[in-house]
């Protein structure tokens, strides 16, 4: 994982790692992207306004007119050489327990990815919670996280005909990939199951719940305790684990 | 009652924004801001705000409002036409200098001609609360302030100040150079997904800006771009100048409210000294585009920063009945603007 500097024009570059969806890239990625941000707080890097961490690539955002500028890309650069060699879980990385209900209606391709994968209904939703995730990247849309670490033998295409509404907590699946809609939106992805936690709010200090480079676990929960936490607001929140 | 704008009717898309929303991106949440950082900055210039104060960003057509406030100074940077009715008479007023008006002042902010966007500051600013560190409106999430929407009838933008400041009313010495000749772009992230062919092709040939463009972006129609191998990758970042091109062959040219990651290769950046003009580009106009390396694309910026800064510190106290700036923006005087419909640049701006 030798990285590259890709040009993203005056106002930007990109720091690549690799071209695929992989753990260890992403974790290099998720790595530079503290170690940059850990320089910012130490009142460095001026000219950096803002970090985009991908799958596979950070891309660094500047103001040409700093000061700072003109040296950002082999600074940046130096970092990801060392990146490799660091953990990129951890810091200010969580580990969330985030509740699920696997009803069939609240995920109606539960039925249908259980046939294609010779599973019983049951044993995919068990198999889905059993896992845990890392989450590689935020986009699409705002708090929208695209995780990885779902078991090679639950991986299914996305569907051939997207939805032109997929409800808000929906927990999906694509390829090697699982999310959860943070809105209702247009989606081509699995639908597994719902659950009842906000992944967004406008709270200045944690917009979105999930963040690069956080851990998620799904715990199932019952229908009635879906409901529950549908009408009250204060159950339907997700669990920080211990040693996170 | 607290100091207002009162919208009689809405434009096509009136919203807030500032400088944009920095330090989210991590969590899909785009930039927005100003699409013309240029006309922002000025219109804050002309009433004395901070350069990176909040103001209205109208689209193609302005809103109607009515002064609830003792006197407010405001100004409007950007080729529309304003008109005033006061006391039971109307008259039209010019952009690009600061006026002053007193409470039940009507100010009808018409047509957008000749760009996109227009922009309009009020002394002191919006009385307005950030949302997640900035005023600036993302309106597919709903994130900013008035609920993260454009403008409505009926809205009232409440105001910082009920009187307007003492001192002249100032106009701009002339009009800003947004530069001419092609849209500079620098190659990639992803040049080598394309042919030798594609990326001559983008070099010469014209595009017209297409119908479904709007703050995520341009739309461009014209020659298509081949990619070697599939036009999707895994997903990298974004910004506002982003070329991507997805299976059609077709270029989008992404702006201010852009998608923070996207699948699709992206052949090259509209360098940032160029992104005032794009983020003015309207639904026909022709973009032709030039390939620049770093180093010329920061001697633009740095052209350009110098541009600016001579017009905010060359800000001159209106003398009525001298310049007349209404006739300045109808007349061909300006040097380096080109209507993107005539390239030759026979028909200059408004």
């Amino acid at each position: 994982m030798i990285p590259l500097l890709l040009e993203a024009g005056d106002g930007a570059f990109t720091i690549q790692f690799g071209d695929g969806i992989d753990a260890a890239v992403n974790a290099c990625v998720n790595a530079l992207a503290r170690m940059v941000d850990d320089a910012r707080r130490a009142g460095r890097f001026a000219c950096i306004r803002d970090l985009v961490p991908t799958f596979r690539s950070l891309l660094v955002v500047i103001d040409p007119l700093a000061e700072d500028a003109a040296g950002i890309r082999e600074a940046v650069m130096a970092l990801a050489e060392r990146a490799r060699e660091t953990d990129g879980v951890g810091g200010r990385s969580r580990r969330w327990v985030v509740p699920v209900c696997y009803d069939p209606e609240l995920g109606p391709d539960l039925e249908g990815c259980a046939t294609q994968l010779g599973l019983t209904p049951q044993a995919l939703a068990a198999a889905h919670a059993e896992a845990e995730y890392g989450v590689y990247m935020l986009g699409f849309m705002p708090g929208f996280a695209y995780m990885g670490g779902l078991p090679s033998r639950l991986h299914l295409p996305r569907r051939a005909t997207p939805r032109t509404l997929v409800p808000a907590g929906s927990v999906a699946v694509a390829e090697s990939l699982c999310a959860i809609y943070p809105w209702d939106s247009p989606g081509g992805w699995h639908l597994l199951g719902r659950t009842p936690v906000p992944l967004f709010s406008l709270d200045a200090d944690r917009p979105s719940l999930l963040a690069p480079g956080d851990r998620v676990r799904f715990r199932p929960m019952t229908r009635r305790e879906f409901d529950a936490a549908r009408a009250d607001p204060l159950l339907a929140r997700a669990e920080e684990a211990a040693g996170g | 009652m607290s100091p207002a704008l009162y919208l009689l009717s809405s434009g096509l898309h009136d919203t807030v924004q500032d400088g944009g929303r920095l330090g989210y991106r991590h969590l899909g949440i785009p930039p927005s801001g100003a699409l013309d950082a240029i006309g922002h900055r000025l219109a804050n210039a002309l009433v004395g705000n901070p350069s990176q104060e909040a103001v209205l960003e109208i689209l193609r057509l302005g809103p109607r409002m009515v002064v609830e406030a003792q006197s407010v100074r405001l100004a409007v940077v950007g080729p529309i036409r304003l008109t005033l009715t006061q006391d039971g008479s109307r008259r039209g007023l010019a952009p690009g200098r600061s006026y002053t008006l007193r409470r039940g002042d009507e100010l009808a902010l018409g047509a957008v001609a000749g760009a996109s966007c227009a922009y309009l500051a009020v002394a002191g600013g919006f009385a307005l609360s950030p949302v997640l560190g900035s005023l600036s409106t993302y309106v597919r999430a709903g994130i900013g302030p008035l609920g993260g929407r454009a403008l409505a009838e009926g809205d009232r933008l409440p105001l910082k100040r009920d009187t307007a400041p003492s001192g002249a009313e100032c106009e701009l010495p002339c009009l800003p150079d947004y530069g001419a000749g092609p849209i500079r772009v620098m190659a990639g992230p992803q040049r080598e997904r394309f042919t030798e062919t594609a990326w001559r092709t983008l070099l010469s040939e014209a595009y017209g800006v297409g119908g479904q463009s709007d703050r995520m972006g341009l739309r461009l129609n014209g020659a298509r771009l081949e990619h070697v191998g599939k036009a999707d990758i895994v997903s990298d970042g974004l910004v506002a100048g982003s070329i991507q091109v997805p299976g059609d062959g077709l270029p989008i040219v992404l702006l201010a409210d852009h998608q923070t990651v996207g699948g699709y290769a992206k052949i090259a950046t509209v360098i940032t000294a160029d992104l005032p003009r794009l983020g003015r580009a309207m639904p026909g106009d022709v973009l032709h585009f030039s390939a620049v390396g770093r180093q010329e694309a920061l001697d633009a910026r740095h052209g350009q920063e110098r541009m600016v800064t001579e017009l905010v510190q060359g800000l001159v106290p209106v003398r009525e009945g001298g310049i007349d700036l209404e006739a300045l923006y109808g007349a061909p005087l300006v040097s380096g603007m080109v209507n993107a419909l005539d390239p030759d640049g026979a028909e200059p701006l408004p």
